[in-house]
């Protein structure tokens, strides 16, 4: 027998204190009996926070929202077979959202690893494509470094998902605890320094160019908080317009003066223009996604584009650019400014006056309008009182996926990093109640808005449970329009009119549901109730149901259909009459 | 809705279609990729080519360092060259993977695939067989009255001019170990 060591311990507790040495304070999951070891040890201790989840899916979700409102790592802890398959959704969305998590799974015995056991799924082989990386650990000996090592991966380059199976023998049986600070150094280091050169290239162009524009995505806010700031630094500086994809709003505010709004196929006519118009085109930590580009062959045809991102991956795989930056935002960013400062800040102020005067000419035509409504709420506007009454708060807002999304997008201000949830990459229905209790548990005095449509809401509803469990007073502000109104606007332009299974029958009584959580439940249906309605939800000291009955058939706009450029955009319903060919009916 | 007057001159019809119409050539790339030797390191970069839609023309791995833990997964591919920088990149992100080499522009390197093949056969042809198999330096190493095992090592190419002349003479079955490749010099 080895002589037992002071530092020896079951695989469970190495587990616990390895979360606790790495700072999580939160976890979200699920029991069963293949983590009922780690359960105990979570029994035992009060530092680390369980949050009980009502199914897997909002587990990671919930993670997903703590991790993209703190900054941090999300961890979930989930029992193996269902309670890993039912992972698999919210680490697809984390994968393409790049969002840092660490998920953990039980798995059977490593004896059995093989048997079909009871409640054995092959999770690693299930969730290989899903995550940046995974592990099975199969000896106690090597769980504490595994872990750690984890984090460091989750955390490091382009953030993602990691995912832990560990069999429950593994969780039983004793071995050292190894510390973060004395695991070998992972050779994974993604290099976050920019190519000084190439940046040097990248400020001559910023010095000459006549119709810049920034545009920016998720990659500035994954560089954190001081990416955020050099950003608006160089913004103001140059006095370059800017543009961001849907992923990275927050990260230059609505009010300054260069922002042009969202871009993409439901961005607004002033930005996607200046993107079809520019000749230089600085892409900072976003990836040319193909709600941005539209056609490809006609994406910006004259532009000199240059591609800031820490992931080479992403550099010349959809768009050829020109100047290539591999490296973290932050850090180019820093070096840009210090070489554009000190070769005397130049900028081609005549050509901007003409471009900032042709982009003033497209902001006339104000995309958003919309035809406004005495009898029904309209969705825009009930978006626009949401804003008006909840501006200056400490505010968090998350959504589901559909047509308020994309009017949240349109409509909602964001005025810093961090404060926009939403499931971007993955267009994952069911994600935004989940994220905004993991987002109310990281900032439990800030007020959380899940902006939601009633279908996507219904997918995980079932967290409304959690939501009162952890007294987290979520506001889910459901614009209830009867539809599954994305798939109905689809169905109006391209199919026909021909609405298959797009409407929702049988919807809840959204108001006795939330009584049936314990929760209060406001309906609205009349736009002069809507004002006093809001407050009665931000008031409240508790998680709201908010059913905003909206105008049932109306259409996002300004939209640029599948397989067209940018400067091919519908605004308003009287172009929609047969815009998409067939051709661009085989795309999503 | 033309704000800005521009010319569009695109073949594309699809927001998918990424293929450069400019590069449509298709190339065939030899890389070498040295990942740790842990378990599902392989199954990551097989799925990166399935999942991505990527072409794996051949593919060996073993381990080459067993002190570092290192293996040597060999690659031949084929893509435009957009689509090999693509997939070089995504191989270099791979969090167990060291290092990613194109052996094709790195300069240049020697390529070898071993294979045994079985030729059945009497009389005319079975004589045949043999007197080719000296002329490719194809080793016999196993024979009986009716059959031989050659073993052979070469480029591919030079395997499948090989196979291809055993054909009419009774090729019964081939075995290749893919191939290995290194860069000449240091
Ligand atoms: C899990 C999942 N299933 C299906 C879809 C396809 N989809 C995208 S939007 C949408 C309708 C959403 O309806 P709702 O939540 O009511 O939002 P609305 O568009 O009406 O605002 C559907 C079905 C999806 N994005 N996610
Ligand atoms: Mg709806």
């Amino acid at each position: 027998m080895t002589k037992a060591n002071a530092s020896a311990m079951t695989g469970a507790k190495m587990i616990v204190k390895a979360l606790k040495d790495q700072g999580v304070e939160v976890v979200f999951g699920y029991p069963g009996g293949a983590v009922l070891p780690i359960y105990d040890e979570i029994f035992l201790q009060n530092d680390i926070r369980h949050v009980l989840v009502r199914h897997e899916q909002g587990a990671i979700h919930m993670a997903e929202g703590y991790a993209r409102s703190t900054g941090k790592p999300g961890v979930a802890l989930v029992t193996s077979g269902p309670g890993a398959t039912n992972a698999v959704t919210g680490l697809t969305d984390a994968l393409l959202d790049s969002i840092p998590l660490v998920v953990l799974s039980g798995q059977v015995p490593t004896f059995m690893i093989g048997t079909d056991g009871f409640q054995e799924a092959d999770t690693v082989g299930i969730t290989r494509p899903c995550t940046k990386m995974n592990w099975l650990v199969r000896d106690t000996a090597q769980l504490a470094e595994t872990i750690h090592t984890a984090f460091h991966v989750a955390t490091s380059g382009r953030p993602g998902p990691v995912l832990i199976d560990i069999p429950k023998d593994v969780q039983f049986a004793t071995s050292e605890y190894v510390t973060k600070e004395k695991i070998k150094v992972p050779h994974y280091q993604p290099k976050v320094k920019g190519d000084v050169e190439a940046i040097t290239r990248l400020v001559e162009l910023l010095e000459t160019a006549e119709r810049p524009v920034f545009y920016t995505g998720g990659g500035v806010i994954n560089s954190g908080p001081a990416a955020s700031q050099l950003l608006r630094e160089l913004v103001e500086a140059t006095g370059f317009p800017i543009t961001s994809t849907l992923m990275g709003l927050g990260a230059y505010p609505a009010s300054g003066k260069s922002w042009l709004g969202m871009l993409g196929m439901h961005g607004l006519y002033e930005a996607n223009l200046a993107m079809h118009g520019c000749d230089l085109m600085i892409n900072i930590g976003a990836r040319f996604d193909d709600r941005i580009t539209g056609r490809v062959a006609d994406f910006s045809p004259h532009s000199v584009k240059a591609h800031i991102d820490i992931d080479p991956s992403s550099i010349n795989k959809v768009i050829r650019v020109d100047v290539p930056i591999v490296g973290d935002v932050g850090h180019v960013l820093e070096d840009l400014l210090r070489i554009w400062k000190s070769r005397g800040r130049k900028v081609n102020k005549e050509g901007l006056a003409k471009w900032w005067k042709q982009i003033a000419e497209w902001k006339a035509v104000n995309c958003l309008d919309y035809k406004p409504s005495e009898k029904t709420i309209k969705p825009q506007y009930a978006l626009q009182r949401l804003e008006a009454l909840t501006k200056g708060m400490d505010r968090y807002i998350t959504t589901e996926v559909g047509q308020h999304q994309m009017w949240a997008a349109q409509f909602l201000g964001f005025e810093a990093p961090n404060r926009w949830m939403t499931s971007g990459g993955l267009g994952t229905m069911g994600y935004g109640l989940p994220a905004s209790i993991g987002v109310q548990i990281a900032h439990p005095e800030a007020l959380v808005i899940n902006v939601a449509g009633e279908a996507s809401w219904l997918m995980n509803m079932q967290e409304m449970g959690t939501a009162m469990q952890f007294r987290a007073p979520v506001k889910q502000f459901i614009l209830n329009n009867e539809r599954l109104g994305m798939v109905r606007q689809w169905q109006e332009l391209l199919h026909g009119e021909r609405y298959s299974h797009s409407w929702s029958e049988s919807l809840p009584d959204f108001v006795k549901l939330a009584e049936a959580f314990g929760c209060k439940g406001i309906k609205c249906e009349d736009p002069k109730d809507l004002d006093d309605a809001i407050m009665e939800m931000i008031r409240y000291d508790g998680p709201v149901i908010f059913d905003c009955l909206v105008e049932k058939h109306e259409n996002c706009f300004p939209m640029i259909p599948s397989g067209k450029p940018h400067n091919e955009m519908l605004l308003g319903e009287a172009e929609t009459q047969g815009v998409i060919k067939a051709g661009g009916a085989v795309l999503v | 809705m033309s704000a800005l007057n521009i010319k569009k001159g695109s073949t594309s019809h699809s927001a998918y279609d990424l293929r450069d119409p400019y590069a449509e050539v298709i190339e065939s790339h030899t890389l070498a990729v040295i990942v740790a030797n842990e378990s599902g390191v392989l199954a990551r970069v097989i799925g990166l080519f399935s999942g991505r839609g990527y072409n794996i023309d051949s593919l060996t791995v073993a381990e080459v360092d067993h002190a570092g833990h290192r293996s040597r997964i060999t690659i031949v591919t084929r893509g435009t060259p957009q689509v090999i920088e693509q997939i070089k990149a995504q191989l270099g992100r791979l969090v167990p993977v060291h290092e990613v080499h194109d052996l094709t522009v790195e300069g240049p390197a020697v390529q070898r695939e071993l294979a045994l093949i079985k030729v059945a056969g009497k009389g005319e042809s079975r004589i045949e067989a043999l007197r080719l198999a000296e002329i490719f330096r194809a080793n016999v190493v196993d024979s009986t009255l009716e059959s031989f095992v050659f073993e052979m090592t070469g480029t591919p190419d030079k395997i499948d001019a090989f196979a291809d002349l055993m054909r009419p003479l009774g090729l019964r079955e081939v075995a290749r170990t893919g191939v290995a490749a290194l860069a000449r010099g240091l």
